[in-house]
């Protein structure tokens, strides 16, 4: 362990408010923390920067699971292993199974938490990719009051968030897929467990009469944020599942994507990967059965 | 009663404690009193020390502080030459940007660590040397009059004139990257260090293979004679390699600190720490260029080695040494040139991993060997079979086959039980599917040289012992170390067998230089064949001496071997007999001239490896791998088939993901996250076969095992990769999945 631990403060707020209140205090002082399965690891190495450490885990109001006929609301520390153990992320949200179970080892599993996924804003995340496929929406919460905002528009560059100082990330909010629909998910982490993603696509598309009606792409680490692939979408939505066009979508991804060359992967290999893992899944959803 | 200890899976003699945590690893151990350690490093790849600040923020007081001019004796850590300090002085050059300049102690870790911090270092810069290339064409001169740690040369007739006169040419030049041991636990050392009635007296103790190598770096560093210096090998955590020449370093660190503060001092590097600063795998180049007949029968070879060794010489020559002694491969072929040369760079020294020089050069002649066969339109298989060496050949160092290695049959064992032939069939109509995954399949042929290179054995004559305990018991008295390869339970299994005893009556003495005589180091699959064989006759010895001393009479029982052994001790206060290795008579070596018997004997084996690629991410996924070894004797074989799996599953990771990533000098990836090994998930099924050959200088016929499943993945799975993609520069290890699409655009561009 390199960090100097009586550099460190931690405290442990017993409700929402008390925490809220304690932010609203001294905005910016403190870093909330909750499986701490990111946080500590900067710890470990020396590296963490904030020194005063808010230790959500006692906060009630951020767990919990609404499932509503329409919509699955999930409380900010449900954690991966807890998202394993819900029927109806099963049943409505396969990509989220996926990338819980793509995430880490078993240990980071049963401890980190999808609000804590959210809010460390790595580009490399597993879980925000299929967030952006189902048209997620998060609740922030301040001593001010509460606000929910798209998921695909709360990433605003690297590391910079639709989050103020005082506010938490309360819940996560995913409309149940209507109808027919094609779900997609793909991690490149190079080794098959405990990786960290070097490309990551996640895809929701609904089908009706064969025609793509609705199409979702998020993408992880090819960009400084997670991202949606909106120019990909854009040339297949309304497009016959008969005549995809998988080489304009190829295409149009490489407008949506900024990689850029890291220990990982170089920037080269993410976008003709992402291209593939693209093609991939169209090819997968120009193959789906609708009969 | 006639006892078969040897052949026989008997449990692992430390697995008890392993398994249930009360295994007692160096970072267990508590002294009272105890410091905790720190190193500051140089940062710089090259340059000069000008000074050294220390900057406001812990109480400097309290902090014990060791720079090189606090050492008694001689500031370089003992070795083949005397070129790397312990530490670098105020005025001194800088080597590697890992290199030690100061060390810091305190009760506290978190002080010391924050105090490290604080050392401001004053470097005058210089531009450094990075990679072989540059060191061969002297861009800049850092060691020497041309950058050449160590330079071998081979030759056997004279292949000049040949290449001009053969119907095949094949040219081709071929890369293998650093490794990086992975041992579960990391480095950790602890040092104490008496005043007594003669002068200083120095403990060091911890996780490390050769306790006598450690023991000369202590007398060296403290300028005091060995009976003054105490080496204990804790439990440890795994080695490869690893811990072979660093712990003297480490050590040395730790009983400094301990000098000086007059504490017990306790250095354990955390894995960021111990990744950066240790040693890897040599990274290579080697250049080959071999002349055929028009049938494919191989006629001469000329091969250029070059490794990175790093910026001091550390166990350089004796890497080389190995990898130019495998570089032909196992093929017969009149004309040899090889050279062979360890050049200076300023990165962290390259040490011992599992292998030692031979992965490289085995991955260039095998991977050679196949490009070769194509290029003539062979069949990669049967041109092995056309070449491979036969009793009465002579290898390139004009060594005789005494004996038929049967490679021939390996390679059948091999093919048969992956199938071979028919997946060949299956996956030529599966790979013109349109389907992004293509798959291959691939194989290597290759040998390890048990034991020390030529007459390395001689020179070091090791010594091993058994004792007799009053309780009827019998102790292994050996300096050779336990880092999970099993060698407590070998070890055991050999005394066992010569006794007639049950292995339960035989147990490893503690790993103590003050108690232990010098059996050699931890290295060079040399403990079960060597070592094992000095046992035997110790144990022989043990025998006799309580036969010939009236205590027992043959035929025995265990009982009253006991009791034979209870007498004795009564009678004679302590019974210890020893053994000290023989040379082969008939076997002879020139180090000069790199001529003669290089090994006493060695492994064989045929490796075949099945692998999936995906053409969407450029992923490989390793479906089958086969091996079939000749081994001499199995003398534990689940130990045995876990050795094998072991270094079957590093050599896929060598082969297919580990990339050591240097950025001017330093590893930047040295993290767990970022330093992609195999997870089990990532690994076939390995299939282990044994032929037992028998081998007349080892313990009941044994040979070693240890190195051989690390040379031959990489060469058997780019091999594969050719089969499954096609005619591609696949000429490189790690062959990530990066260098796959890069290859392929290049092969699509020509």
């Amino acid at each position: 362990m390199r960090a100097f631990l009586p550099d460190y403060a931690i405290q442990a707020p017993g409700t929402l408010d008390e925490a809220l209140r304690m932010l609203a205090a001294e905005p910016g002082a403190w870093t909330p923390i909750a499986g701490g399965t990111d946080l500590m690891v900067l710890f470990n190495a020396g590296r963490l920067p904030g020194r005063r450490l808010l230790d959500l885990s006692r906060i009630y109001e951020l767990r919990g699971i609404e499932d509503d006929p329409s919509r699955l609301s999930l409380g900010s520390l449900i954690t991966y292993t807890e998202l394993l153990e819900q029927r109806a992320v099963h049943q409505f949200f396969p990509n989220l199974v996926k990338s819980a179970r793509a995430t880490g080892a078993l240990a980071i599993q049963n401890r980190g938490t999808l609000g804590g996924n959210i809010v460390n804003a790595s580009p490399a995340a597993d879980t925000p990719p299929s967030l952006l496929a189902y048209g997620a929406e998060v609740q922030l919460v301040s001593a001010r009051g509460s606000r929910w905002v798209a998921y695909d528009a709360f990433h605003q560059g690297y590391k910079k968030m639709d989050l103020a100082p005082d506010e938490l990330v309360a819940r996560i909010r995913l409309p149940k897929p209507q109808g027919l629909g094609f779900h997609f998910y793909r991690k490149v982490g190079t080794r098959q467990a405990q990786a960290i993603s070097k490309v990551c696509l996640a895809a929701y598309a609904r089908i009706q009469d064969r025609v793509v009606t609705e199409l979702r792409v998020g993408l992880g680490s090819v960009a400084p944020v997670p991202l949606r692939a909106r120019r990909a979408e854009a040339a297949v939505v309304g497009r016959a599942l008969d005549a995809l066009p998988i080489e304009e979508a190829r295409r149009a991804v490489l407008e949506d994507i900024s990689p850029i060359d890291d220990i990982r992967a170089s920037a080269h290999y993410r976008q003709v990967v992402t291209g593939n893992v693209l093609a991939q899944m169209l090819k997968e959803l120009g193959a789906a059965r609708t009969a | 009663m006639e006892v078969h200890v040897i052949g026989a899976s008997t449990i692992r003699k430390e697995g008890r404690g392993k398994v249930m945590g009360s295994a007692a690893y160096a970072d267990d151990v508590d002294l009272p009193g105890c410091l905790l350690g720190m190193t500051v490093r140089s940062r710089c790849a090259r340059g000069v020390l000008k000074g050294i600040t220390f900057l406001e923020g812990v109480p400097w007081d309290e902090i014990t502080v060791v720079t090189a001019a606090d050492i008694p004796g001689k500031n370089f850590v003992a070795g083949h030459v005397d070129d790397q300090p312990f530490l670098v002085p105020v005025g001194g050059a800088i080597a590697h940007a890992e290199q030690p300049v100061l060390l810091l102690a305190h009760a506290d870790r978190a002080v010391a660590e924050k105090a490290r911090r604080l050392v401001r270092l004053d470097v005058e810069e210089l531009p450094p040397l990075l990679d072989i290339e540059e060191a061969l064409a002297c861009v800049r001169v850092i060691h020497g009059e041309r950058n050449v740690l160590k330079e071998i040369r081979i030759a056997k007739g004279d292949p000049e004139p040949v290449f001009a006169a053969a119907a095949h040419v094949v040219e081709g030049v071929y890369r293998t990257g650093a490794q990086e041991q992975l041992y579960l636990e990391p480095n950790v050392m602890i040092g104490t260090v008496e005043h007594g009635p003669a002068g200083l007296e120095v403990t060091v103790s911890g996780s490390l293979q050769c306790p006598y190598y450690v023991h000369d770096a202590m007398k060296q560093l403290f300028g005091i004679p060995g009976e003054r210096v105490r080496v204990v090998a804790l439990e440890m955590g795994g080695a490869f390699g690893g811990k072979e020449d660093y712990p003297s370093v480490i050590a040395g660190h730790a009983a400094l600190l301990a000098l000086k503060s007059g504490r017990p001092v306790k250095i354990a590097y955390d894995r960021e720490e111990d990744m950066a600063a240790t040693t890897k795998r040599h990274p290579s180049r080697t250049r080959i260029r071999s002349a055929f007949d028009a049938q494919g029968r191989l006629l001469a070879l000329d091969i250029d080695f070059a490794l990175d060794g790093g910026a001091f010489t550390t166990l350089s020559p004796v890497v080389l040494s190995r990898g130019a002694l495998h570089a032909a491969g196992v093929y017969r072929c009149p004309d040899v040139r090889i050279l062979a040369r360890a050049v200076a760079t300023n990165t962290p020294p390259c040490g011992a991993f599992r292998g030692f020089g031979a992965p490289q050069s085995l991955f260039a002649i095998e991977r050679h060997m196949d490009v070769c066969a194509r290029r003539m339109g062979m069949d990669p298989v049967e041109l092995r079979r056309l070449n491979v060496l036969r009793q009465g050949d002579t290898m390139a160092t004009g060594q005789v086959m005494r004996e038929d290695p049967g490679l021939e049959g390996l390679m059948d064992r091999a093919m048969a039980a992956i199938d071979y032939r028919a997946l060949q069939k299956a996956y030529a109509v599966r790979n013109a599917w349109d389907d992004p995954v293509k798959r291959g399949v691939g194989l290597s042929v290759f040998m390890h040289g048990c034991g020390f290179t030529g007459s390395g054995e001689a020179t070091m004559a090791s010594v091993a012992g058994v004792e007799g305990r009053p309780d009827g018991t019998v102790a292994v008295l050996a300096a050779s170390t336990e880092m999970g390869q099993g060698k407590n339970t070998v070890f055991c299994q050999i005394v066992a067998e010569t006794l007639g005893l049950p292995v339960d009556m035989v147990d490893m003495a503690e790993v103590d230089t003050k108690y232990v005589p010098n059996s050699g180091p931890t290295v060079a699959s040399r403990s079960t064949m060597v070592v094992g064989r000095i046992l035997e006759d110790a144990a022989r010895g043990l025998r006799l001496a309580l036969v010939q001393g009236g205590f027992l009479a043959e035929p025995y029982d265990p009982e009253a071997f006991r009791e034979a052994m209870r007498a004795a001790h009564l009678k004679l206060g302590s019974l210890k007999t020893y053994g000290q290795y023989r040379a082969n008579p008939g076997f002879a070596w020139d180090d000069k001239t790199y001529r003669g018997d290089a090994y006493p004997n060695f492994s064989w084996a045929c490796y075949a490896a099945a692998v999936a690629v995906d053409l969407v991410t450029f992923e490989v996924k390793v479906e089958d791998f086969a091996t079939v070894q000749e081994v001499g004797r199995v003398v534990n074989p689940t130990l045995a088939a876990g050795q094998i799996q072991g270094g079957v599953a590093q050599g896929i990771g060598w082969g297919l993901w580990e990339e050591v990533t240097f950025r001017e000098g330093r590893m930047a990836n040295n993290q767990l996250t970022n330093y992609i090994i195999p997870t089990a998930a990532d690994l076939p099924h390995i299939r282990v076969e044994f032929l037992e050959g028998g081998s007349p200088f080892g313990p009941g016929g044994a040979k070693g095992i240890g190195e051989l499943p690390m040379d031959g993945p990489a060469p058997a799975l780019l091999n594969a990769l050719r089969d499954a993609l096609g005619d591609l520069r696949l000429d490189e290890v790690p062959m990530t999945p990066e260098r796959i699409l890069n290859r392929l655009e290049e092969a699509r561009h020509a």
